[in-house]
């Protein structure tokens, strides 16, 4: 529970202290804010050392929650360093934005400890409500608000159903606690049908949230019109909880039951890669090419999920491959948003691949940066991206998913012409003359420093990441 | 056999630290960073060379191992070892490299540090590919070659240049991508035979090879098709080639020299090192329906050479063509015609790199590949034309030099095992004097056929620098044969025997007595992975 207090704390801090700041000044916020987050980092540390259940059973800190945890905290830490320079530039300054990250984080830790349902409930609506009003944050553009009403309006419907299949599986099952539900699924026969309803109307809720297909439409209109910085924390903190619960209600759960859902996700994971790659392809602005990857991706990681749901010698392998490709995912979107919040220019006008043209000439390292996210995205080795892979393969192959990995493969091909499409832009083109781009800021450097960093480091010393990652796999049962 | 000390990781490596050094120089000081590029492929070959010394001819196996673990779970360990096949290969890759940076030293002038910081990391991922014994080490090498390459063709790269690109790029990943999920595959077929399964390419050899792993028929098809594409694409093989013209033609001079020189040559490596030895089976049956390719390839690729009228394009084909030479003896599985496949690789890259340095050498004079832009240019550039044909004549098998040696090699032993493949193939080596006489005439022969060819410079010193060697390789390739040909005969027999399997009845016997061996050669120089472990069986 630490860092969800402490993200609050700093939160409310910020709230309160934001009318007392002058205009001028309020880039005092920011560092609250990334005080807030790194306090909350620290929190997470605090928290692992202390495992057990927490209020009352509602919540519970294992090594997943931990390991979720550290992904959810170290993006919003990165989202809050990445969008200091951007609002500066947007004149957008105000304590709020921290503070709705601060809150957002807040409600995606608590999905990630839940191990009620409606906790879950609680902690999606304290995230999706904050992302809501990050996503409109942009105030006089348009593009911001119908990214946020479109967010809004399914994202309510999302939760809906959400809601609606806890309801259901209450009434089957006669509790909202993840365990009981177990033992209630195990015993009885006579409320199935409701049990099913109940359990596909929860994935329905929660495939919104992380993107796959049929639900994926909102995606790149969300991501295209949300401020770069919010998109940066949409694609790596809410899909990163939002798994996190999935997981929890698949394997916790309905673990015994994995017949029945391991079709649908199946089918999810085979329309999710096919949608998101193909579509990707055709795309000429960055955001959204991004935001398809995004889909794509999504597809990736329930490959991994199908994988642990068909193992015979148990999910451990499949859940610990889509941990850690969630933190690889986490770590390269955020720097490739970082990059596009940075090069989008004043009013975000610079959204075009076409606009990248030369950026190796003008500014090198930051274009080597974002090759090297691209790439990693691709899944070429040396790059976390690669590794994730491998250990999806893996598991999908242990599993006997040879469907399901040839499409992968095959849509990992299709990616690399998307992928390289920017890279070739970049290097192989001259520099347009009509705008340079600006220096690059403290805070976009110290994201681009810290997350390829981390890109490269996951491929060379994976280990007791993965180590880390099956124990947190483990706790799940 | 574990720890033969850091020459193939400094051979390896240090051209990844000339270009960390390049990085650290200025952009617009041209001349030092040509100089410490140089200097650095320069030492890479030097030291390569110190390979030859340390190489023992008669032992079969890998020598100079280097094993350290890496990745503790799944257990991926940096095995690094070379034999008679790999050894050659290596010191090819270091020879053509700073030829390659020789050739392009005034010809690029825009981006100098990117193109041979490109140069010196392909050069590193190229040696890591022959060097490699544990397979996601040779995939990540494998793939990490595909980004200078790109770069290399994209940027310093002619008109079409974004195009071929995207599609080298393309059309490798997609091979690579089926080779990584069968390599995957096999790793988890080891685990039923091996704790936690392995990468390690000595190691399932051995499990395969004395029957304690069995491959299912289909099983052993699927795998071999997917190593097979990948290695297809590379070489490439008839019908998966249309990539080659275009990279080639597109790819500036020294991207060219590398890409024939030595990227193909890993295809035809990886099916000596992994498909043949691992897949027998399959290899044995799909053997007929590879050799039809490899003959269409060498016959088709010699006719679409006849009518190129870009000379760059016409190299490339013939490249189809004197590769298919080298499948067509490898899936003969004769031990002479192995020999003459590994002698004609190197063959091939020396003298189909001589081939793209001279066509470099009349771009940069008159800014064309058109065959019809040149003509009777033994005249005013008798040295270079010199070269040309001795290049020429090389290419085309002639006695004496080393094209030779290889195809007559090839053709032996494949005459042993199939008359008619043999016969269909030597109809290429008719074809090739074809197109290579017919292409030499009309460039160099008779009358200077345009007035502004007249004035053309002859070679520069620089120029006659990067050819001589060559061409003394040639001669020497040629009529000292056995001097190479000594180290690579242990690595061929091996590889017939690595392809032998195990009858049942010796099983029981086979598994008693290797599995100590194998336990025991991998304690002693790595800890044995403690990772949850997988014993249910297939």
């Amino acid at each position: 529970m630490a860092p969800e207090l402490v993200a609050c704390f700093f939160g409310m801090l910020i709230m309160v202290a934001d009318p007392f700041v002058a205009r001028e000044r309020k880039g005092v916020m920011g560092r609250l804010g990334l005080a807030g987050a790194l306090g909350a980092l620290v929190a997470v540390e605090v928290m692992s050392r202390n495992p057990g259940a927490a209020m009352n059973g509602l919540l519970v800190v294992d090594a997943f929650s931990v390991f979720l945890h550290m992904i959810i905290y170290g993006a919003a830490t990165l989202v809050i360093l990445a969008s200091y320079e951007y609002l500066e530039r947007e004149n957008l300054q105000q304590g709020e934005f921290y503070a709705l990250v601060l809150f957002a984080t807040c409600g995606m830790g608590i999905m990630a400890s839940a191990t009620e349902l409606m906790t879950v409930f609680v902690g999606l609506e304290i995230s999706s409500i904050s992302s809501y009003i990050l996503a409109c944050y942009r105030r006089s553009a348009l593009k911001s608000h119908e990214s946020a009403m479109k967010y809004f309006l399914l994202g309510s419907f999302a939760t809906a159903f959400f809601l609606y299949g806890v309801a259901m599986v209450y009434g089957a099952t006669g509790s909202t606690s993840l365990l009981a539900i177990r033992a209630a699924a195990a015993h009885s026969d006579g409320n199935h049908v409701l049990l099913t309803l109940g359990f596909g109307m929860l994935f329905v809720g929660m495939a919104f949230k992380i993107a796959t297909a049929p639900f994926q439409v909102w995606t790149p209109d969300v991501y295209e019109g949300a401020p770069t910085p919010v998109t940066a924390l949409l694609a790596s903190g809410p899909k990163a909880a939002a798994f996190a619960v999935l997981l929890r209600i698949l394997f916790t759960a309905f673990g015994d039951a994995s017949a029945t859902w391991f079709l649908i996700i199946w089918t999810s994971a085979a329309l999710t890669m096919v949608v998101g790659n193909f579509a990707a392809l055709a795309q000429s602005n960055v955001k959204r090419m991004l935001a398809y990857s995004s889909i794509a991706h999504a597809g990736y990681l329930l490959v991994a999920v199908a994988a642990a749901g068909a193992a015979k010698e148990g999910p451990d392998a499949g859940i610990a491959a889509v941990l850690f490709y969630l933190l690889a995912y986490a770590l390269m979107k955020l720097g490739a948003f970082t990059i596009v919040s940075h090069l989008g220019g004043r009013g975000e006008q610079r959204l075009a691949i076409e606009d990248y043209a030369g950026l190796s000439t003008r500014q090198p390292v930051t274009a080597a940066c974002l090759a090297l996210y691209l790439l990693s995205l691709l899944g070429l080795p040396l790059t976390a991206g690669f590794l994730g892979k491998v250990y999806i393969f893996r598991a999908a192959l242990d599993a006997r998913l040879i469907w399901l990995v040839v499409i992968m493969a095959v849509t990992t091909v299709v990616g690399a012409f998307y992928y390289l499409r920017v890279i070739w832009v970049m290097y192989f083109r001259e520099a347009q003359q009509e705008w340079t781009p600006s220096p690059v800021a403290p805070g976009v450097a110290a994201v681009m420093f810290l997350t390829v960093v981390g890109i490269l480091a996951l491929f060379f010393f994976p280990g007791p990441l993965m180590t880390f990652a099956m124990q947190s796999a483990a706790a799940l049962r | 056999m574990a720890n033969g000390g850091y020459l193939l990781s400094v051979v390896t490596f240090l051209p990844l630290l000339g270009s960390l050094g390049l990085l650290a120089l200025r952009g617009e000081d041209h001349v030092w960073l040509r100089r410490l590029a140089l200097a650095t492929a320069v030492a890479n070959f030097v030291l390569s060379l110190l390979l030859l010394r340390g190489f023992e001819t008669a032992t079969p196996g890998y020598q100079l191992e280097e094993l350290r673990p890496w990745i503790a779970s799944p257990a991926i360990n940096y095995h690094m070892g070379v034999d008679g096949l790999s050894l050659w290969l290596v010191i090819l890759t270091t020879l053509l490299t700073p030829i390659a940076m020789l050739c392009s030293w005034e010809s690029i002038r825009t981006r100098v540090k990117e193109f041979f910081l490109m140069l010196l990391v392909l050069e590193t991922g190229m040696i890591g590919v022959f060097l490699a014994l544990d397979l996601i080490l040779f995939f990540v090498f494998w793939e990490v070659m595909l980004v200078p390459m790109y770069f290399l063709i994209g940027i310093w790269g002619h008109e079409r240049r974004i195009y071929a690109a995207i599609k080298f790029v393309l059309y490798t990943m997609a091979g690579s991508v089926m080779m990584l999920v069968a390599i995957l595959w096999l790793f988890g077929l080891s685990a039923t035979r091996f704790p936690g399964g392995t990468f390690d390419l000595p190691t399932i050899q051995l499990l395969l090879q004395t029957g304690q792993l069995r491959l299912e028929h289909t099983t052993e098809l699927l795998l071999f098709g997917a190593f097979f594409l990948a290695f297809a694409i590379k070489v490439p093989l008839f019908p998966l080639h249309t990539w080659l013209p275009d990279a080639h033609v597109e790819a500036p001079t020294a991207g060219s020299v590398i890409l024939a020189g030595v990227l193909l040559k890993m295809g035809t490596y990886g099916l000596l090192r992994f498909c043949l030895p691992l897949f027998p089976a399959a290899a044995k049956q799909m053997a007929p329906w590879v050799a039809v390719l490899a003959i269409i390839g060498i016959v088709y690729g010699a006719l679409v050479s006849m009518v190129q009228p870009d000379l760059k394009k016409l190299i490339a084909y013939s490249s189809v063509s004197h590769l298919g030479f080298v499948v067509l003896g490898i899936f003969s599985f004769h031990p002479i015609a192995i020999q003459g496949a590994i002698y004609q690789m190197l063959n091939h890259g020396i003298s189909t790199g001589a081939l793209f340095l001279i066509a470099g050498m009349l771009y940069d004079r008159r800014h064309t590949h058109l065959i019809k832009e040149f003509g009777g240019l033994s005249t005013p550039m008798p040295a270079l034309s010199a070269f040309f044909l001795f290049v020429c004549l090389s290419s085309l098998g002639l006695p004496m030099l080393n094209g030779f040696v290889g195809e007559f090699l090839i053709l032996l032993g494949t005459y042993q095992v199939h008359k008619l493949w043999a016969t269909f193939a030597a109809l290429g080596v008719i074809l090739a004097a074809v197109y290579l006489l017919w292409a030499y005439q009309r460039v160099a022969f008779g009358e200077v056929t345009l007035e502004k060819n007249r004035a053309l410079p002859d070679c520069s010193a620089r120029e006659r620098l990067i050819l001589w060697p060559l061409c003394v390789l040639i001669l020497w390739m040629g009529i000292g044969s056995s001097l190479f040909l000594s180290r690579t005969e242990t690595a061929s027999q091996q590889v017939i025997e690595q392809m032998k399997r195990p009858q049942t009845p010796q099983l029981a016997n086979a598994e008693a007595a290797t599995k100590d061996a194998v336990t025991n050669a991998l304690t002693q120089s790595q800890q044995v992975p403690a990772t949850p472990h997988r014993t249910g069986s297939k």
